[in-house]
C-alpha cells in the first residue's frame, strides 16, 4: 500500500458501484495520487459489472469474470475500501461520514454514487419469502437457490431487467411466466412491431408472456406459492422476481439536507447543492432527468473527475445515445425519438423470414429516431446519420438497407446460385431442382401452376419470390407474372395471397401479419387494418383477439354513425316478427331518450335515429331488458333475414317461411363476413320477401326449398343464381352454413356475394357446397364452430362494461 | 371528470392509457369538441373533432401512422398539421397544444395553434 500523506485532500466515495469507481478511475488517469481515497460500499464485494448479472444468472459467467476492479486494484492504487458497510450518516458541518458499523471517515470532498433501488410493488404478499428483486449479486444468489429445472418462476415487468431475469431463469430450466402491465414489451426501447417480434421469440423458447396484465397479490403463508392477477386468475409459482422499475437512492442525501427531487440534484458539473459534495450515476437528477443505463454515466464520470481535480472542461449534457442491447439473446437497438412525434415520417423494413424489423423515423429528411430488432448491424451507421443530422434526401430510397446498399443487388442472383438440392419451400419440403424440373417438364408458366404441380409456395407463401425468380430464369421474357392488385398501398400482395399466408403461416395477430408479410407502413391504414382484422378473425375463431381499433367506427360503436355524429340503433327482430313487449320497450326508450326519429327499415325492423353517443349504453341496457339484442345493422356481418307470413297465414303459402327465416337468423346472427350478408325466405314463388335479390335466398315450393345465392338489390342490381333444391329445413340450414363459410373464407374484404360469385364462378361454388358432400359438411361445421364464439350480444357486453369513456368525453373544459 | 390546472394553460384531461393506441377520446371545450389522438407509437395530438369536409367526427376514424381517416367519407387528415391529404390548404383542422407528462395528457385549449 502507498503511504498516506496527510497533506493530500481526502476524497470519500459512498457507493462502490459502476459510477463511483469509474469516476475514481478517471481521477487516477488525470491526476494519480492527488487524493487520499476511501470508498464505502454496502455490498461485501469489490466493484463488479452490474450489467453482467444476467449472464451470471444464466450461468454463462462466474462472479470472478464480472469483477471490474479486484481487491488488488484498490490496494495498488492506495484506496481504502470498506466493503460491506452501509453509510448512514453524513455530518456536513464537520465533514465526516459514518458507516452502519461505526466506521468514520473525514472528507474534504465527498462523492455520492449510491445508485438506485428496485421498486417494490406495494401489494399484498410483497414481503413473502420467494418474492424478490434483481439488482445485485446477492439477488442472483437468492434466485439460484430456487431456480432449478422444473421450478416455476414469475417475473413481473417486461422491461429490460425483467426480460433479462426471465432469460436467465429460463436457461436454468425454470418454467417462466412474464407479467407486463403495458400492452407491449420494453415499451421504452421498442415500438409495437419490434416488441411483437421479441415476444414471439421469447414464446418460441417456451416462456409465457402476459402483456396488458396487472398483478393484484402474492399468495402464500410464509413462502410465495402463487401470483394472483387483477382478473382473478392465479399462477402457481415458486419464485417471483419484481423488475418494475428503479428509484434513485437519494435518501441519505435528502436526510442530510442536500437539495433533492426524484434524485440528488446536480448541476452540469455533477455538483450538489453543497460545494464539497458531488454526486453521480443513478442516484442523481440532472436537468429534470434520472438515469438507468451506463452510457450517460460514463460521460458523467469524465466530467465529474475533471471538476473534482480542478481540470477545466465542459459540462455534462446527456448526448443522444443509441441503446444497443441483446435482450435474451435477441439483438436490438433504439435511439432518439424512435416512437416518432408530431411531423415525423417512417421508413420500415421487415424481413418476415428472418424475423427482423427496422424503422427509421424522419423529420424533414433527417433521421431523428431508429429502432431495430433481430439484426442491429446497421444501427451504428444509422445512428451516426442521426447524430450528424445528415440530410438523407439523396439516399432516401436505400438508406434503410444500410451502408452497403448502394446499387440495387440482383435479387434473383441469390436464388440462382443455390444448388439444386436447396430447399425452397420449407412448408412442403420442395427443393430447387424439383421446381426447375417441373417448370421444364410440364411447361409451367405461373406461380399458380407451380403451386398446383409441386406444392411449392402453396402454404405460407413466403417463398413466392424465389419461385418467381426460378420462373423468370426458366422462361425469360416469356414469364408474365399475374398482375397483382394489392390490398392497399401498405403492401404489394393481393387479398388472396394475404389470406393464404395468414392461414399457411399460422399468423395470429395484425403485427404478426405485418411483420411476416413485410408491410411497408408501421401500422397499416384504414383499408388494410379492417381487412386483416376480419381475415384473422375468420382464420382463428376463438383464438384471435379482435382489435377494436382496426374496425370501422360503426363496428366499434355497435351502431351506425349519422352525418351529424349521432347514431342509429336497430335491434334484431327475428325474421321480422315482433310483439307488444318489444314494441313497448322501443316506445319507452324513444320517449326516455328523446330519440328524434323512428323508422321501419327496408329490412323488416325498426330503426331509432339520432341517438346521442353518451346515451348508447343506457339505450342498449333498456332494450336488452326487454330481450332485444343488436341487429348488427352497422356491421360487415349478418344483417336481416326477411320473411313473409308463409303457410301459417297466407292462402298461397306452401311452407312455414317465417319459422325457416327465424331458424336461419338464429343460426347465423353475430357472424362476421367480408361484407354485409342479407337473407330472405319466401313461402311461395310469389316471393314477397324478395329472396331473389339476397345474398342467400330461400323460396318454398311444394316439394321443399329452392336455395338462391349471390343476389344484390344495391348499387348494381343482380338477381340470384339457383344453387340447388333441397327438401328439409335441416338441409336449408346446412347448405346455408356451408355457403356462408365458403364466402367468409374465400372472398376479399368488402366484396359482396354477388361480385364474389361472378369472380369465382357459380360452378365453383356449386362444386364446393353442393357436389362435394364432405366439403359441405366440413364448411358447415367450421361455420358453427366459429359461431360458438361469435354469438354474444355486443350491446350487452358494452353496457355491462364499466369503461364508458368510448361513449363520453374524457374531460369537460367548458 | 376532474380536470386539474397545471402551469400555463395546460390542463390535465386524462391518463394516456385512457386513450387506446390507434384511437382517440374527446374533450368538450369552449371551441367545441376536441379529439385527442394516440398513435401506435404513442405520439399524442389534439385537433378539433370536426372534419374540414362536412364536419365528420374524426375522433371516430381509423388511426394509422400519424394520420386519421374520417369515418364519413374517408378524407385522411395528417395529425401533425391538421391538413387533409390531397385537399386545398384551406382544408385544415385546428390543432391545440398537447403534451404527455408522467403518463398524463395535458391539453391547452386557450387558443388553437397557428396553422402549420
Ligand atoms: C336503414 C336502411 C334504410 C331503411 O330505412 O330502410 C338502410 C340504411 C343504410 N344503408 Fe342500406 N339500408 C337498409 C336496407 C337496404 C337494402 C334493402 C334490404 O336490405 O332489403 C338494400 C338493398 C339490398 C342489398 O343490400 O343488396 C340496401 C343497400 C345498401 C347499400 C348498397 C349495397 C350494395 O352491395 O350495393 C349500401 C352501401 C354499402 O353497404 O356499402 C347501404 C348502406 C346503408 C347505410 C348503412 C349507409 C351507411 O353506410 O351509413 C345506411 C345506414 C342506416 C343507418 O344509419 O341506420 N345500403 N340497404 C335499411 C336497413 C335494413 C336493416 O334493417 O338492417
Ligand atoms: C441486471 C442488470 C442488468 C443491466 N443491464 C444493463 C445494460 O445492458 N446496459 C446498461 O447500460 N445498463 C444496464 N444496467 C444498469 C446499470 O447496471 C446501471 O446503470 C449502473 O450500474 C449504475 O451505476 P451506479 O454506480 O449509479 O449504481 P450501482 O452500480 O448500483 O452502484 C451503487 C452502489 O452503491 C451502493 N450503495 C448504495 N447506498 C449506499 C450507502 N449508503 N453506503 C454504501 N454503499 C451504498 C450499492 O450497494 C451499490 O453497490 C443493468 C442493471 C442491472 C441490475
Ligand atoms: S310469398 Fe307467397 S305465401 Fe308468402 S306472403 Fe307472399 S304470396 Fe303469401
Ligand atoms: S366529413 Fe370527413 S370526409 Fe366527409
Amino acid at each position: 500500500m502507498h503511504g498516506t500523506t496527510l497533506s493530500r485532500p481526502r476524497l470519500v466515495v459512498v457507493g462502490n458501484g459502476m459510477a463511483g469507481m469509474r469516476t475514481v478511475e478517471e481521477i487516477l488517469a488525470i491526476a494519480p495520487g492527488i487524493f487520499d481515497i476511501t470508498v464505502f460500499g454496502a455490498e461485501p464485494h469489490p466493484n463488479y459489472d452490474r450489467i453482467m448479472l444476467s449472464p451470471l444468472l444464466a450461468g454463462e459467467k462466474r462472479f470472478e469474470d464480472i469483477v471490474l476492479n479486484d481487491y488488488d486494484w484498490y490496494a495498488s492504487n492506495g484506496i481504502r475500501l470498506i466493503a460491506g458497510e452501509h453509510v448512514d450518516w453524513i455530518d456536513r458541518a464537520r465533514r465526516i461520514v459514518r458507516g452502519a458499523a461505526g466506521t468514520e471517515a473525514p472528507y474534504d470532498l465527498l462523492l455520492l454514487a449510491t445508485g438506485s433501488s428496485p421498486f417494490v410493488l406495494p401489494i399484498p404478499g410483497a414481503e413473502l419469502d420467494g418474492v424478490q428483486t434483481f439488482r445485485s449479486v446477492a439477488d442472483v444468489g437468492d434466485m439460484l437457490a430456487t431456480a432449478r429445472p422444473g421450478a416455476k418462476a414469475v417475473v413481473i415487468g417486461g422491461g429490460l431487467l425483467g426480460l433479462e431475469a426471465a432469460h436467465g431463469l429460463d436457461l436454468r430450466g425454470a418454467e417462466v411466466t412474464v407479467i407486463h402491465l403495458m400492452p407491449t414489451l420494453m415499451e421504452r426501447q421498442l415500438d409495437a412491431s419490434a416488441a411483437h417480434l421479441l415476444k414471439q421469440n421469447l414464446e418460441a423458447r417456451g416462456m409465457t408472456i402476459l402483456t396488458g396484465t396487472e398483478t393484484a397479490a402474492f399468495i402464500g403463508d410464509d413462502r410465495v406459492r402463487a401470483v394472483r392477477l387483477k382478473d382473478g386468475r392465479e399462477i402457481p409459482t415458486d419464485l417471483v422476481v419484481m423488475a418494475v422499475g428503479i428509484r434513485p437512492n437519494a435518501g441519505l442525501a435528502r436526510a442530510t439536507g442536500l437539495e433533492c427531487n426524484r434524485g440528488v440534484i446536480v448541476d452540469d458539473f455533477l455538483r450538489t447543492s453543497d460545494p464539497a459534495i458531488f454526486a453521480i450515476g443513478e442516484c442523481v437528477e440532472h436537468d429534470g432527468k434520472v438515469f438507468g443505463l451506463v452510457a450517460p454515466i460514463w460521460e458523467m464520470a469524465r466530467v465529474a473527475a475533471r471538476a473534482m481535480t480542478g481540470t477545466p472542461g465542459i459540462g455534462f449534457t446527456p448526448a443522444a445515445s443509441v441503446t444497443r442491447l441483446k435482450v435474451s439473446g435477441v439483438e436490438m437497438a433504439s435511439a432518439g425519438a424512435f416512437l416518432g412525434d408530431s411531423g415525423t415520417e417512417d421508413i420500415v423494413l421487415r424481413d418476415g423470414a428472418r424475423g427482423t424489423y427496422r424503422r427509421l423515423v424522419l423529420r424533414e429528411n433527417r433521421i431523428v429516431g431508429l429502432v431495430a430488432i433481430g439484426d442491429a448491424s446497421d444501427a451504428a451507421w444509422h445512428f451516426q446519420l442521426l447524430k450528424d443530422g445528415t440530410d438523407i434526401g439523396e439516399i432516401r430510397d436505400s438508406v434503410i438497407f444500410g451502408p452497403l446498399a448502394d446499387g440495387p443487388a440482383d435479387p434473383d442472383a441469390a436464388v440462382m446460385a443455390l444448388p439444386d438440392g436447396a430447399e425452397i419451400c420449407g412448408c412442403n419440403g420442395v427443393c430447387k431442382g424439383t421446381i426447375t424440373r417441373a417448370i421444364k417438364a410440364f411447361g409451367l408458366a405461373s406461380v399458380d401452376d407451380v403451386r398446383a404441380r409441386t406444392k411449392a409456395s402453396s402454404s405460407c407463401g413466403s417463398c413466392t419470390g424465389q419461385v418467381e425468380a426460378l420462373l423468370r430464369a426458366a422462361l425469360g421474357t416469356e414469364y408474365a407474372p399475374a398482375t397483382v392488385k394489392p390490398v392497399c398501398k401498405c403492401t404489394g400482395l393481393d387479398h388472396g395471397e394475404v389470406r393464404r399466408r395468414i392461414v399457411g403461416g399460422k399468423l395470429k395477430s395484425i403485427p404478426a401479419v405485418m411483420q411476416a408479410l413485410e408491410w411497408k407502413t408501421p401500422d397499416g391504414c384504414h383499408v388494410c387494418r379492417p381487412a386483416l382484422n376480419f381475415y384473422l378473425l375468420c382464420a382463428w375463431p376463438g383464438e384471435y383477439v379482435d382489435d377494436a381499433q382496426a374496425r370501422f367506427v360503426n363496428e366499434r360503436m355497435h351502431a351506425n354513425i349519422q352525418k351529424d355524429g349521432t347514431f342509429s340503433v336497430v335491434p334484431r327482430m327475428w325474421g321480422g316478427v315482433t310483439n307488444a313487449r318489444e314494441l313497448r320497450a322501443i316506445a319507452d326508450v324513444v320517449d326516455k331518450f328523446d330519440i328524434p326519429e323512428v323508422k321501419i327499415t327496408g329490412g323488416q325492423r325498426i330503426d331509432m335515429l339520432g341517438v346521442k353517443r353518451e346515451d348508447l349504453p343506457t339505450v342498449w341496457r333498456d332494450l336488452n331488458a326487454a330481450g332485444l339484442v343488436s341487429g348488427h345493422a352497422y356491421g360487415k356481418a349478418l344483417r336481416t333475414v326477411k320473411t313473409c307470413v308463409g303457410s301459417e297465414w297466407c292462402r298461397f303459402g306452401t311452407q312455414n317461411s317465417t319459422r325457416m327465416g327465424i331458424a336461419l337468423e338464429k343460426m347465423s346472427w353475430g357472424s362476421w363476413h367480408p361484407h354485409k350478408v342479407k337473407m330472405a325466405v319466401s313461402g311461395c314463388p310469389r316471393n314477397c320477401a324478395e329472396a331473389s335479390i339476397k345474398d342467400f335466398g330461400v323460396i318454398a315450393t311444394e316439394a321443399g326449398w329452392d336455395l338462391l345465392v349471390g343476389g344484390n338489390g344495391g348499387i348494381r342490381l343482380r338477381g340470384t343464381d339457383l344453387l340447388c333444391k333441397v327438401t328439409t329445413e335441416a338441409e336449408v340450414l346446412e347448405y346455408c352454413a356451408a355457403f356462408l363459410q365458403l364466402y367468409r373464407e374465400e372472398a376479399h374484404y368488402l366484396e359482396r356475394t354477388a361480385p364474389w360469385i361472378e369472380r369465382v364462378g357459380l360452378d365453383y361454388v356449386k362444386q364446393a357446397v353442393v357436389e362435394d358432400e364432405d366439403n359441405r359438411k366440413a364448411l358447415a361445421a367450421r361455420f358453427l364452430h366459429a359461431q360458438t364464439f361469435a354469438q354474444a350480444d355486443p350491446w350487452a357486453m358494452e353496457s355491462a362494461a364499466a369503461a364508458g369513456a368510448k361513449f363520453t368525453h374524457v374531460a369537460e373544459l367548458t | 371528470m376532474d380536470a386539474i390546472m397545471t402551469d400555463t394553460g395546460f390542463v390535465d384531461v386524462a391518463a394516456l392509457d385512457d386513450i387506446p393506441q390507434r384511437g382517440a377520446r374527446t374533450v368538450a371545450t369552449a371551441h367545441g369538441d376536441v379529439a385527442i389522438f394516440r398513435t401506435g407509437d404513442d405520439a399524442v395530438f389534439a385537433l378539433r373533432d370536426s372534419c374540414p369536409h362536412r364536419g365528420g367526427k374524426i375522433s371516430h376514424g381509423i388511426v394509422h401512422g400519424h394520420g386519421v381517416t374520417c369515418p364519413l367519407h374517408n378524407w385522411v387528415i395528417a395529425l401533425a398539421t391538421g391538413a387533409a391529404e390531397g385537399e386545398a390548404a384551406a382544408s385544415c383542422v385546428p390543432r391545440f397544444p398537447v403534451r404527455v407528462a408522467e403518463g398524463r395528457v395535458l391539453l391547452d385549449v386557450s387558443a388553437p395553434l397557428a396553422p402549420a
